[in-house]
């Protein structure tokens, strides 16, 4: 902590990058490193303490069996018992893996696909274009929850829209078959309006004399999206993808108002609830699945992280 | 960012190559003129279509109940007000509006205050382990929160407050619990958006600051917290939607009614509402207004906030 270094000044596009004041180290005041200290310790602390040691700690619970009312030393330690279970005798973990996986292409295949393309029209010059851009993206400041409680409107088997159309007698949230579908169907209208806005943030931070060059060799407006446009979006592509699986494993809220993961509506991020506030409550159990959730998360987070790293290296 | 809200998630645009003349921006190229005209058109049907859950609901809201059920929902008429009355006093919204608005305001400022001063040091100095920080506080950021439950919960369960800051004599069912969760999820996002944004603040400032003898703290409070106040506003925005709208934690943690925020107060709604969809859609305007507000209001900074994350300046 001793050596501190001022920061190499951010350069803006087009200026000559400004070398950092290098080699000559600045000795802060003790009074000031003590302030930077501080600044820093405070919020770690806190990031470390809720985020960090939880995560740590649910890994050591997993290897354990522990009904959680009993102190520490009533935990019984199994080993990779838990891990087994899940796997072999837990009825609702394949199911929940099967949904999440379904959610996961669902969300890819049509909300995150339509909302780039919607994000494309809207690039251009379109009268109104800002008004349509509001409608898109208003359920976006809306919960995931509430969402579900809306679309009761049109979902409910007696007094649901949709029946009142067609006279039908589904019951859209009740029926395992079908009740995945109808929470996608809400769920796709909230995940559109956002991805169609970050889209369009990585649009508008295209250069536009690319654009013109495209334009002036002639290539159509769809070749040039994809062969100029669409390579150098890569970053916000991949962006959008870690969104997309993100959400898709940690999706809880809808299914939770709905009936609580339960009856055709099983997803990983609700089992483990269920068995800390469900009527059993097994730690270690929910920890194993915790884990699993926090392993297949962490090969995206990483890839995010290398990504942010290298642009920051850069920047 | 979301079981509980949108995953948020920063990123850079792709790399300007600056051009000699300021370029004129030409809009996704030129449409022959009908076919823009048709993709105007779609588009258009599309935002309607878009907008029709909420306008639903909105109406219906309005409408008698025996009315609708007599009628189907597809008739006009039976104009009425008292769905509000009834689903504010049934559904105890009073209460859960004063909890939500309790724990968003202390975590979106603690949130604020916090993030800005990571960034202000990831900013302004450079450190050999600047990056892994961020990492610190961007990964927590991403991890699902599911995974972080069994130890949170039980270490809540385990931290004694006096009764003064919580009745239930624990870090469980209290505000406090809360407000820190959500900081600490919050935080990797804010600090990101800020540091950049500092990042781009002219560095002759701080050498005139230094001359002039202004402590590290000074050049912070002083200093840059007034010059990054649009990038403020902006996270500040998008913080309260999310906050408010967290269901995730709310859920797990408080298990006393008369605690929950708003959002998470639509469980046990639910049942109370079940056969009346007219209560339904006047509760679903109740708990959407603060935020809808919020969004028609400060839209820009709503926006600005989402694309601060991704893109960098």
């Amino acid at each position: 902590m001793a050596h501190i270094d001022e920061a190499p000044r951010a350069t803006k596009p087009g200026e000559e990058a400004v070398a950092p004041p290098q080699g000559r180290e600045k000795k802060l005041p003790g009074r000031d490193r003590f302030t930077v200290v501080t600044m820093v310790t405070i919020p770690l602390l806190l990031v470390v303490a809720l985020v960090w040691v939880p995560a740590l700690l649910s890994v050591v619970l997993s290897f354990g069996k522990w009904n959680g009312f009993g102190d520490l030393d009533t935990i019984e330690w199994v080993g990779f018992q838990n891990y087994r279970d899940i796997v072999t005798i837990y009825p609702a973990f394949w199911p929940a893996i099967q949904h999440n996986l379904i959610w996961l292409a669902f969300l890819f295949f049509l909300p995150t696909l339509f909302g780039m393309f919607l994000a494309v029209l809207l690039d251009r010059e379109m009268r109104g274009s800002r008004i349509y851009q509001t409608a898109f993206y208003m359920p976006v400041v809306l919960s995931l929850a509430l969402i579900g409680f809306i679309w009761q409107l049109f979902y409910s088997r007696d007094q649901g829209l949709i029946n009142d159309i067609f006279g039908s007698q589904v019951d859209w949230y009740g029926d395992p078959d079908i009740n995945l579908w109808a929470v996608l169907v809400a769920t796709a209208w909230r995940h559109t309006g956002y991805i169609m806005l970050i889209y369009l943030a990585g649009l508008k931070g295209v250069d536009a004399s690319l654009r013109e060059a495209a334009a002036v060799d002639g290539a159509s407006e769809v070749k040039t999206f994809f062969h100029v446009i669409f390579p150098v979006m890569r970053p916000i592509n991949m962006i959008v993808i870690v969104i997309v699986v993100i959400e898709s494993l940690r999706a809880f809220d809808l299914v939770w108002v709905v009936n609580k993961g339960r009856n055709g509506l099983e997803l990983i991020g609700a089992l483990v609830a269920q068995n800390v506030v469900g009527e059993a409550t097994r730690y270690g159990f929910g920890s194993a699945l915790a884990v699993i959730m926090m392993l297949i998360s962490s090969v995206f987070i990483t890839v995010y992280l290398r990504n942010v790293f290298r642009e920051e290296r850069r920047g | 960012m979301s079981s509980h809200d949108p995953v948020m998630v920063a990123t850079t645009p792709p790399e300007r190559v600056p051009t000699s003349t300021p370029p004129k921006r030409v809009e996704g190229g030129v449409m022959s003129k009908p076919r823009g005209v048709l993709v105007t058109v779609i588009v258009a049907l599309l935002a309607l279509a878009w907008l029709f859950p909420l306008l639903w609901a909105l109406v219906n809201s309005f409408r008698e109940y025996e009315y609708t059920q007599a009628n189907g929902y597809l008739s006009f008429g039976g104009w009425t007000t008292s769905n509000y009355e009834e689903a504010w006093t049934r559904g105890n919204f009073g209460l859960h509006m004063k909890n939500s608005l309790l724990v968003t305001v202390p975590a979106v400022l603690l949130t604020l205050w916090l993030s800005s001063m990571v960034a202000f040091v990831l900013a302004r100095f450079s450190y050999r382990f600047n990056l892994t920080m961020l990492g610190v506080f961007l990964a927590a950021n991403l991890l699902p929160p599911q995974a972080l439950l069994i130890p949170v919960f039980r270490m809540f369960r385990e931290i004694p407050l006096p009764l003064f800051m919580s009745d239930s004599g624990s870090m469980l069912n209290s505000f406090w619990a809360l407000i820190l969760v959500n900081t600490a999820f919050q935080m990797g996002f804010c600090t990101f958006v800020l540091s950049n944004y500092m990042k781009t603040l002219p560095y002759e400032i701080y050498e005139s600051a230094e001359l002039d003898g202004a402590s590290v703290w000074r050049q912070y409070w002083q200093l840059t917290m007034p010059l990054v106040r649009p990038a403020l506003a902006a996270l500040a925005t998008l913080q309260v939607t999310w906050i408010y709208n967290e269901f995730f934690w709310a859920t797990v943690l408080i298990q006393q009614g008369n605690k929950l925020p708003v959002t998470s107060a639509l469980n046990n709604l639910r049942g109370q509402f079940f056969t009346d969809t007219n209560l339904v859609a006047a509760g679903s305007i109740i708990v959407a207004l603060p935020v809808l507000v919020v969004f028609f209001a400060l839209q820009k900074q709503f926006v600005s906030g989402l694309t601060l994350g991704s893109t960098k300046g």
